[in-house]
């Protein structure tokens, strides 16, 4: 850029004050730029309207033993299972070396009556089937994923087929006996 | 020849800016709110005192359905203090399991709830008139803020003798007409304000006009603290562009 | 392309062998040769086609957020400016950046009228940017529609009943632009299509504008041909330093009105929602259209055009004539200016009617933000019948008396007497 404006007389230390100019000024130029780009980055990240749907407080006082309900949180499915003594044994019999994604029953529930995960299989996003009677539960009792035949175990953790991990757990809290806080 | 088209230029918007007023010229009190400077923001005991006007008094009739509750994190009021103020209204939700829609307390993330369920249901209840929803009336007003305030001192006991009220009118100073059917919704000791301050006609007016200016201009203090550092930078990249292209241009004759 | 020129990066001469692109920027946006006498009034059509990137860029934005449904647009637009991150902002350049894309392309169309910018060879450059004239105003007036508001709703009832005042098929035309019965549902849809589509229509006819200034070479102050490379310089350096002046000065400006003043262009009518039962005791369309808007206005009602016994047209259809030929009659400007001066510098006459012609519309401007009342119809009429005028009269009338000043040899010759 500079060689263009250098004339013959110019002197050397002239010239290196110009070619600092302008490349400061390009700097500052581009720095600008790239403050301009982030409110629009930004535009596409979650509205505050859409964060403040970000929590969610369930009752659980209607749920029996055995019963199962999904909730809608972040638009994705939660489900919240309150197990059976034989199924919460079933899910602790296993031994966490056996598993394709390792994780003890007792890490994935903060009350072992209580399984909450986001109903998400782990593969590529379809809904497992399981939630309500009659639907297949899949080998290990839990859920089955219909797209590529995952099947869940009754602590939501991934035994057979292509899905890579378990189902995930949501954050939550217990606020009292009977309601929870997912989120 | 440029200073021609600059005072032409600013005689041009000028005229645009003054061009709106019709009919009979209504010249509002203007007050110096705090919020009207370049480098100046809302005053948050105000806009509390604000809310407790709005909702002891407004709120009966008018609606501010643009703005949730979770919003009032803006006044300095804590996520504790927000969800039992939302929890004073009730809101449809539903449908439940068997089919019913039911009423819960609202939530933060809940839009304040209005008076009446819909526009028909708002009339019935006053007359026929429809008290609007307050979230944009600063904006939707010329001069808005003046215009609240305004509309909140300028009632008169008795109407001047050339005006004929209509039945169940009140006659107002400022308002469009002079014939509003409102009633006079503030006077001296309407609310009793929590932190003492005391409740004045002006000052309730004020306050709940500082409140409504937050309503409908949420992101202005942030606007204008981004605008600031904006011009900053912009006056510093002039400079610096100025001095490129006299550097660029010092040995070109033209 | 005359010349390839050498590139050293590998890449870069690659792919310029096969697809001339960086020769093509280099010869046109770095080497190409610039009248080195323009002044800062030829900054504007590079702030103009600033603007409509960022017009475009924060359009697309905030079409990720908007809802074109009459149930919910206005709501979705104030959860733009409530609830959508850095949403006012993006919001406020849009609006704001509407008025300033048509304060910048009526600066340079006022330029380019001051210094004959549309004379031969540049006559489809200039036809081009009229062109450009009449798709911003359909951008802008669909956009305006959008968030729907009184004024978006209102305005959108008044100019699409205009099409009423077309003979014979004028209803219909009507009732197929609206897709039903009155401006609804199917309307603001249609609109929001559009008005994403148009800038994009904008942007190749701004292409083809900029290509076709690219053959011809920009006029200049002196309206004098350029004769030798003595009279210019290229255009990097000289002209993206001189450009970047006026680019941020104008940003600045710009800025100044998003941060501080965010509706001082608007109209505080438009932050009620539109409602279809009650229209606003003095409906205005935006500053920018204020002059056609006078025009429009200015036709008696009690006009007739009536030949043998036929009635041609009446008044709301001359009107809609008038208002369109208001832009239409640009087109004809090539043709209509005899004069083979360009500059205005060199036109005594001329130039005295250029700041007439300059008032005429500021006035028309203000003539259309006033109630159609007393005196404000006579200097309508009056403002509007000078305007066709300046057109129709002046310019061809003025070619034929006026004697022009006498003309530098070259654009060098002005400045090296000044030197010298």
């Amino acid at each position: 850029m500079a060689d263009e404006v250098q004339t013959p007389e110019s002197d050397d230390d002239g010239t290196r004050r110009r070619e600092f100019l302008y490349l400061a000024t390009l700097g500052v130029g581009a720095v600008g730029a790239a403050a301009f780009a982030w409110p629009i980055i930004d535009s596409m990240n979650p509205a505050a309207d859409v964060l403040a749907l970000s929590s969610i407080e369930v009752d659980l006082s209607p749920i029996q033993e055995g019963q199962s309900v999904t909730v809608k949180w972040r638009g994705k499915p939660v489900f919240i299972r309150r197990r059976t003594s034989d199924e919460i044994a079933a899910a602790r019999a296993v031994k966490a070396g056996d598993l394709v994604d390792p994780q003890p029953d007792e890490e994935r529930v903060q009350q072992p009556e209580w399984l909450i995960l986001v109903g998400v299989c782990t593969h590529l996003g379809c809904i497992p089937l399981g939630q309500k009677s009659g639907e297949p539960t899949g080998d290990f009792g839990g859920w089955f994923c219909p797209c590529h035949g995952s099947h869940y175990d009754t602590s939501g953790r991934i035994r057979k087929g292509p899905a890579p991990k378990n189902l995930d757990v949501p954050n939550y809290v217990f606020l009292d006996d009977s309601t929870v806080r997912i989120g | 020849m440029r200073m021609k088209v600059l005072v032409i230029a600013a005689a041009f918007l000028a005229g645009i800016s003054s061009a709106q007023a019709s009919g009979e010229k209504i010249e509002l009190p203007q007050i110096d709110w705090s919020w009207k400077g370049p480098f100046s923001g809302f005053d948050k005991a105000q806009l509390q005192r604000g809310l407790q006007v709005y909702t002891e008094v407004c709120a009966t009739c008018h609606s501010l359905g643009l703005v949730a509750y979770r919003d009032l994190a803006d006044l300095g009021y804590g996520e504790e203090e927000i969800k039992a103020y939302a929890g004073n209204y009730e809101v449809q939700d539903g449908p439940d399991d068997e089919g019913e829609m039911y009423t819960r307390p609202a939530i933060p993330s809940d839009r304040f709830v209005a008076p009446f369920p819909n526009e028909n249901a708002a009339r019935a209840s006053n007359n026929g008139a429809y008290p609007p929803d307050l979230s944009l009336m600063v904006k939707a007003r010329k001069d808005g803020t003046n215009y609240l305030y305004a509309m909140m001192i300028g009632y008169a006991d008795e109407a001047p003798e050339d005006i004929q009220l209509m039945e169940g009118m009140n006659y107002h100073k400022y308002f469009a007409g002079h014939q509003i059917a409102m009633p006079q919704p503030l006077s001296d000791g309407v609310v009793e304000y929590t932190d003492g301050t005391e409740a004045t006609l002006d000052q309730q007016a004020k306050d709940v006009t500082a409140f409504l200016a937050w309503a409908a201009e949420p992101e202005l203090e942030e606007r204008k603290s981004l605008g600031i550092k904006v011009l900053l930078f912009l006056f510093v990249l002039f400079v610096m562009a100025v001095a490129v292209k006299k550097a660029v241009w010092r040995d070109i004759k033209h | 392309m005359a010349t390839k020129t050498e590139f050293n990066n590998p890449v870069v001469r690659w792919v310029d062998e096969r697809l001339p692109v960086f020769t093509y920027l280099d010869h046109e946006y770095n080497q190409f040769p610039m009248p080195k006498n323009l002044n800062y009034w030829w900054n504007f059509g590079a702030l103009a086609s600033v603007v409509l990137v960022l017009m475009i860029v924060t359009g697309i934005m905030l079409a990720m957020q908007y809802t074109a449904h009459v149930s919910m647009a206005f709501e979705s637009v104030e959860r733009i400016m409530r609830d959508v991150n850095y949403g006012w902002l993006l919001r406020y350049i849009h609006m704001n950046g509407a008025s300033m894309f048509f304060i910048v392309v009526y600066i340079h169309v006022f330029r380019g009228l001051y210094f004959g910018s549309y004379k031969a060879p540049r006559e489809l450059l200039w036809m081009l940017g009229v062109v450009i004239i009449l798709l911003m105003m359909a951008t802008a007036f669909l956009g305006y529609v959008l968030p729907w508001g009184q004024m978006s709703f209102w305005g959108a009832t008044v100019i699409t009943n205009l099409f009423s005042a077309i003979p014979f098929v004028g209803d219909w035309i009507v009732t197929w632009l609206w897709g039903g019965f009155s401006v609804d549902n199917p309307t603001l849809n249609r609109f929001f299509a559009l008005h994403y589509l148009m800038p994009f229509i904008l942007f190749a006819v701004v292409g083809l504008h900029v290509v076709a200034v690219h053959i011809t070479g920009s006029n200049n102050p002196t309206g004098v041909d350029v004769q030798s490379p003595r009279d210019t310089v290229s255009f990097h350096p000289y002209f993206t330093a001189k450009d970047s002046v006026g680019l941020v000065l104008f940003l600045f400006v710009f800025a100044a009105f998003v941060f501080f003043a965010p509706n001082y262009f608007g109209e505080p009518d438009n932050y009620i929602k539109a409602n279809p039962l009650q229209t606003p005791p003095h409906i205005v369309p935006e500053w920018y259209f204020l002059p056609f808007y006078a025009i429009l206005r200015a036709v008696p009602d009690n006009f007739i055009g009536a030949w043998m016994g036929f009635t041609l047209i009446n008044a709301k259809l001359a009107g809609v004539i008038a208002m369109f030929g208001a832009t239409i009659v640009l087109f004809f400007l090539p043709w209509l200016d005899t004069s083979k001066v360009r500059s205005a510098r060199y036109r005594p006459v001329y130039k005295w009617f250029f700041w007439v012609f300059l008032a005429d519309c500021l006035l028309l401007g203000y003539i259309g933000s006033q109630p159609a009342e007393g005196a404000f119809i006579w200097i309508g009429r009056a403002a509007t019948a000078y305007y066709f005028a300046h057109f129709l009269i002046v310019f061809p009338v003025l070619g034929w008396f006026e004697t022009p000043k006498p003309l530098p040899t070259s654009i060098s010759e002005p400045v090296l007497k000044e030197n010298s």
